[in-house]
Parts: C-alpha cells; sequence; structure tokens
C-alpha cells in the first residue's frame, strides 16, 4: 500500500503528518494490519526535504542522480542543425559552425543524440542531486532525495528516488510530496494508491485544496483530508469537503505546544503520544478505501 | 551592416520591444540603405531557452548585431558564440531610431561577462 | 525601477500575508511607492485572495505539447515505448498508449515513430490575468492543476508586470515567490534587486532557509531575511541570527506571531490595513521600511 501525503499549499503540515504516520505504524511493531514490519517513508520534497529532520535517520548510502546530457565530437560533427531541430527545449543549438549545449534545459530525452547522422553526440550522466536511505529510529525504513542548489529541475530527482529506493514486499509506503499541484507533486504521488490531503481551515487553504484535489482527480486517486491546525479559520473548509463528498478523516487542532515541538523539531507524537492509536486506525480506513475502490 | 532590432509590432518605425527572447518581431535592417524585412519572433512559443532559439535566428539571417532591451546569459552566450554584436536600444523610442543611434556610435554594449545576479529565465 | 522578490525555501512562512502587507504599506503607508504587484506562486497562487482585486484581462498560457497517438496510422509497434525515458508509454493487450501526465513532450516518439503516427499537440497549461487592486495592479497567473512549466508561466508573469511597470512609470516591482528551490523560485529571483527571504525559527525552516539563501547566493541575488513567527521558538530565532550575521546576510524584520494574520486573512484584508496596531502590524511595518531604506541604499550603490 502507497499512500501519498500532499497538500497545494506550504506550510499544511504534510511532513508533520508522513512522519506521524510512519511512527505511528512503527510503534505498533507493524506496518498496520496490511503488511508485517514497519513502514518505507519516501520524502519527495527534493527542493526543501526535511523529513529527515524529524526521524533523525542513520543514513547507510548516499549516491549521485542525474541527467543524461549531450555531449558533441567536434572532429565528427558537421554542424548539420538537426540536433538543433529535434530539441523540444532548445538546449542544442547550432550557430555558425558551433554546437552549444544548455544543459540546465535538458530533459535527458536523447532525441539529439539518436538525430544526428554523423553519431556525433554521446549522452553523458550530468549530476543534479543526491539520493539518500537509511533507517530511522524505530526501524523506520527511510529515503529521501536532495536537489543540487541551482539545479531547476526537481522532477528527475523525483522520478529516480521512487525507482532506486523501494519497498521490501508488502512493506507500508508513506510519500512526503513537495508543496504545490504541478510537474513535482504529480511526480511525487504518481502511483500511490491514495492521495492524503493535508490542509488548514483558512481561505489559502481551502483554496490551494480545491486545486490538490483536481490533482488527485485527474490522476483518479481516491483521496481523503487531514484538516490541521483545526480552529483557527472557520469551517468553510469542512462545508467544502462534504459538498464534494471528500471525507475528513481526521483533524488535528492547533496547540501552540505541537507548533513549539515542531519548531524544535519534535515530531507530532513526541509531543502527543496520544494521536499513535488515532493514525493508526485512519490507515486501516484508508486500507479499507482502496480495497472498496480497487 | 545587417541589424536585427526586436519590435512590438512588425515596422521600422514601432516601438522597440524590449524583451530578446520573447519580443514579438524581429525588423533585419541593411544599416547604408535602411532597407527592412519584418519577421515574427520564432522563439516566441518556445517552452524553454527562447533567447537561444532567438538567437539561433538572427544567425541564421547572418545578422552582424542585434538591438534589443535586454538579453539574458543564454542568449548572450548563444549571441557570443554565433559573433553577433549586442547593443541596448537605451532611450530610443522607435525601431527606426536605435538603428540611428547604432550608426552614430551611441548605443551601449550589455556590460562585459553577464553576472550582476543574472540567472536563466526559462 | 526596483524589483523585490518574496521567497522561503520553506512553504508556509509567510510570503502572501507579508506581500499583501507590504502591497498596502507601500500605497496607504508614509512614503507611498507605487508597485505593480505580481504573484508569481502560479501553483497555487493566494495573493488575490487577500487583495480582492477587479479583473481587467484574461490570457490563455500555453505551456509545452503533449505526444498524441494517431490509431489510425498506428500499426503497434512499441518504437515509442522503447524511446520514452519518461514512463509515458504503456502497452495494454497490443495498443500503446500515452499518459498526458507523465509525457514531458520531449518529442522522441514523434521522432522516431516510423509510421509518423504520432503528433506533438500544444498544451494550454494555465491562464494569467492583469487585474486591479486597492493597492496597485496585480499580474497573476493560475497553473491549471497537474500541468508543467510552472518556470515558464512565472517568467511570463514577470515579464508582463515589468512592462506594465516600465509604461506606467511604477517606482518598482513586489513579487511573491513560490516555495521551494527549483525552477519556479530561479525565474521568480531572475532580476530582483532584492530577494526576502520569511523564514521561521523552526528546524524545518531555518535548513530550508539555508537552501534558499545558497540559492540567491548562486544566481548573485541580493538576500535579507525576515523571521517571522519569531517569538514562536526564540532559541531558533537565536540560531537564524547567528547564522545571517556570519554570513554577513542583514535582518530586516522579526514579527512576533500574531493570530490577527489568520483573521485578516480570513476576512480578505492585508493584516496592517485590518488592525495596524496588531503587534504584527507594527513590526512588519518596521520591516518594509526597513526594506525601502534597503534598496535606496543598493540603488545609490549602483
Amino acid at each position: 500500500m502507497r499512500i501519498a501525503v500532499a497538500s497545494g499549499k506550504g506550510g499544511t503540515g504534510k511532513t508533520t503528518v508522513a512522519t506521524s504516520l510512519v511512527l505511528s505504524l512503527a510503534a505498533d511493531g507493524r506496518g498496520g494490519e496490511f503488511a508485517p514490519g514497519p513502514p518505507l517513508l519516501l520524502d519527495c520534497d527534493v527542493e526543501a526535504p526535511n523529513a529527515h529532520l524529524f526521524l533523525r535517520p542513520h543514513f547507510e548510502r548516499v549516491w549521485e542522480v542525474g541527467i543524461p546530457v549531450p555531449q558533441v565530437d567536434e572532429a565528427r560533427c558537421t554542424a548539420c542543425g538537426r540536433c538543433a531541430e529535434v530539441c523540444a527545449y532548445n538546449a542544442v543549438a547550432v550557430l555558425g559552425a558551433k554546437v552549444l549545449v544548455f544543459p540546465e534545459l535538458c530533459h535527458g530525452c536523447g532525441s539529439c543524440a539518436r538525430a544526428c547522422p554523423e553519431g556525433a553526440i554521446t549522452e553523458v550522466v550530468r549530476p543534479i542531486g543526491v539520493l539518500r536511505q537509511g533507517t530511522a529510529p524505530g526501524g523506520v525504513d527511510f529515503g529521501h532525495g536532495e536537489l543540487s542548489v541551482g539545479e531547476p529541475m526537481a522532477g528527475p530527482v523525483i522520478r529516480q528516488l521512487k525507482q532506486q529506493i523501494t519497498p521490501r514486499p508488502g512493506q507500508v509506503v508513506i510519500l512526503d510530496a513537495p508543496p504545490g499541484t504541478s510537474c513535482p507533486v504529480v511526480e511525487a504521488v504518481r502511483g500511490a494508491d491514495f492521495l492524503l490531503l493535508v490542509t488548514e481551515p483558512t481561505p489559502f487553504g481551502l483554496h490551494d485544496l480545491r486545486l490538490a484535489v483536481q490533482v488527485g482527480r485527474s490522476l483518479g486517486m481516491p483521496m481523503g483530508v487531514i484538516i490541521n491546525r483545526d480552529g483557527i479559520g472557520d469551517e468553510s473548509l469542512a462545508h467544502y469537503c462534504e459538498s464534494e463528498g471528500i471525507t475528513v478523516l481526521m483533524r488535528i487542532p492547533f496547540e501552540r505546544a505541537i507548533a513549539r515541538g515542531f519548531a524544535q523539531g519534535r515530531t507530532l507524537l513526541e509531543t502527543h503520544p496520544a494521536y499513535a492509536p488515532q493514525f493508526r486506525e485512519m490507515v486501516l480506513e484508508i486500507g479499507r478505501r482502496i480495497e472498496e475502490t480497487g | 551592416m545587417r541589424i536585427v532590432v526586436t519590435t512590438t509590432t512588425p515596422d521600422l518605425d514601432s516601438p522597440v520591444d524590449p524583451r530578446f527572447g520573447r519580443g514579438a518581431h524581429f525588423v533585419v535592417v541593411d544599416t547604408s540603405t535602411l532597407e527592412w524585412q519584418a519577421h515574427p519572433n520564432p522563439a516566441a512559443a518556445s517552452s524553454g531557452g527562447a533567447g537561444i532559439r532567438a538567437a539561433q535566428f538572427v544567425a541564421e539571417q547572418k545578422a552582424d548585431g542585434v538591438i534589443s532591451g535586454d538579453f539574458g546569459p543564454n542568449a548572450h552566450q548563444a549571441l557570443t558564440a554565433a559573433g553577433v554584436g549586442m547593443y541596448l536600444f537605451g532611450a530610443s523610442t522607435s525601431a527606426r531610431q536605435a538603428v540611428e543611434r547604432f550608426k552614430a556610435g551611441e548605443l551601449e554594449s550589455p556590460g562585459g561577462s553577464v553576472g550582476q545576479g543574472r540567472q536563466p529565465r526559462g | 525601477m526596483k524589483q523585490l522578490v518574496i521567497l522561503s525555501g520553506k512553504g508556509g512562512t509567510g510570503k502572501t500575508s507579508l506581500a499583501a502587507a507590504f502591497a498596502h504599506l507601500a500605497r496607504e503607508g508614509a512614503c507611498p511607492v507605487p508597485l505593480v504587484l505580481a504573484d508569481a506562486d502560479v501553483d497555487a497562487p493566494n495573493l488575490d485572495l487577500v487583495l480582492q482585486p477587479r479583473r481587467i484581462e484574461e490570457h490563455e498560457f500555453v505551456g509545452g505539447s503533449k505526444a498524441e497517438i494517431e490509431y489510425e496510422t498506428c500499426d503497434g509497434c512499441g518504437v515509442c515505448a522503447d524511446v520514452c525515458r519518461f514512463e509515458a508509454v504503456r502497452e495494454e493487450n497490443g495498443k500503446f498508449e500515452i499518459d498526458p501526465l507523465a509525457c514531458e513532450g520531449c518529442g522522441a516518439c514523434f521522432h522516431e515513430c516510423p509510421a509518423h503516427a504520432i503528433r506533438m499537440q500544444p498544451q494550454v497549461a494555465g491562464r494569467w490575468y492583469r487585474s486591479e487592486s486597492r493597492y496597485g495592479p496585480l499580474i497573476h497567473a493560475a497553473l491549471l492543476p497537474a500541468h508543467e512549466n510552472s518556470g515558464k508561466l512565472v517568467t511570463l508573469v514577470k515579464q508582463q508586470a515589468r512592462l506594465l511597470a516600465l509604461d506606467g512609470g511604477y517606482a518598482g516591482l513586489l513579487v511573491d515567490g513560490p516555495p521551494g528551490i527549483g525552477c519556479p523560485v530561479i525565474s521568480a529571483a531572475a532580476g530582483a534587486d532584492l530577494a526576502l527571504i520569511v523564514t521561521e525559527p523552526t528546524v524545518a525552516g531555518i535548513h530550508d532557509m539555508e537552501r534558499i539563501l545558497e540559492t540567491t547566493e548562486h544566481f548573485r541575488v541580493a538576500a535579507q531575511v525576515c523571521i517571522n513567527k519569531a517569538d514562536l521558538f526564540p532559541a531558533g530565532t537565536e540560531q537564524i541570527l547567528d547564522a545571517c550575521r556570519r554570513k554577513g546576510i542583514g535582518v530586516v524584520g522579526c514579527i512576533p506571531f500574531d493570530e490577527t494574520v489568520t483573521e485578516a486573512m480570513v476576512r480578505g484584508e492585508p493584516v496592517t490595513a485590518y488592525r495596524p496596531d496588531a503587534p504584527a502590524s507594527q513590526a512588519i511595518s518596521q520591516t518594509w521600511q526597513a526594506v525601502v531604506l534597503r534598496m535606496n541604499i543598493i540603488s545609490r550603490k549602483s
């Protein structure tokens, strides 16, 4: 079972929820009713990963990931311009007799290398980030990606994180998605069995939840909502969920103690261990809903 | 000399378009005869790297120089590789005026290395 | 003409609330500074919720293209699936299908298809708007959910805002930026005279502040820091002040945690307009004055 935790608006509590989910499941000594053993957390917010600050995993493996970019053999190149013609991103340009490559625009599709009639283009992997894998206290398996500063594209790092850090058979996976509703979020949540949307009961929270719901609908994923910082705004958000037929699976009331705990790097469960059974119950409920729709 | 100017409408008397990569039109001018021809900017629809595509167009026109409001770092790199000079239109209001100022040697080129907080704009 | 962009690294630190307050103070404060406002968070645009502007113009935004198979011509050879590097081509019972959400529009399948059965379709990926608010013109946009090319749409929003500012003789651009450090943020920061990094004194906030500061430094954009919810965790605030001192980055504001900010948001008003005497409003006002001063100083240097 793969549960993606996303939000639309940033700062609503994705990481709070994702870390609470894995810790609640691990505390039980099992991954909920659905799998033996503790779960795997994949922090897919590769631009600003935070989950490791709370789970404090011991990293056993660290490795670079990158994008294959063209390298032109000038001896073979005839400046015919075919590479520039096929590039959808203007990452290859032929100016006069010179071929210029703009690596930060390259998506690594390989079209230029295939198109070159002289076989003058080879692809060389250009590193754009790192992946780290390890285990956190409580037995939680952990993986995250970190995009290198200055690199524009988060997508390839997220894709490779999901391809290269994989669950054991039957292991529950919790994916902590980036904020927003565009490409990196889709990359993170694609393939998950359930989309758990974390929001706050304010106009910004509601507005961005609507967008996140549209993402879930485009992907055809079953969805549920957690209202975090309940009490700071009004009930419009709850009314919206009701009218859209989206279940509010849990509400976490705002408490200064939780906010302060978060500030200090303490997970919700460290501040309020009593939340653990609620999270476990929610995972069971999610599992039931997946079976219903699947 | 052949000079390209970015304009908002396809006309030598059009206002200059301050954007190189995504300017609306390119007017190609022969500076001695002032004969000109306007082309729509093929880079306008580019999903990324518009400055690079625009630079390729300018190079294909065998231009000696290009006048615009602003050149991003990718465009700068591409135009330099193509050997095309870059000029900023400054206070010129029309393409014709920019060309006259160019001929009088009054136009500045963008400062040395494109540093000063310049970065790819997509 | 000056450009101020508000960034954070971490989401939810208060960029939009601050941008709205700045817009109000710039228009109705002691020293009015006429600004064009731009919401560069095209994924989840929120500035218009607080500014409540009147819409003047609406335009479609075409992002990239997506590949589509023409089944009358397709002979099911599967070359498309072989060359696709983005897991966008799936096969079921001999029929090949392109997943539009995974397709990156690279055209590899289009170029390689031996039957020429694939066409590239330009996609409307969103909309951008020119609106008029109480505090000035607002250029904003919304990317359609699950679409890409945020960076390109951000660039478009900023270009339109810049053209408007130049035409109208405005003193500057105030850009409400997106979270993160990738393409949309890089586009939002491009050409800025000052990046104001809004952070919070939390472990996560500080971590992400370091990343966004590295990013602004990488692209040579001058940065200053504003600590929001500063009294939430004093030790965290100390840590931020220390880190900024070491890097030589000024901290231009410390805004206390204040429920008035959320109240103002619920009412659809900048907090400084809603309750000017609230602690957060007063701190924001001081921050704004420091920012204005900072930008004038920068202009005097250059």
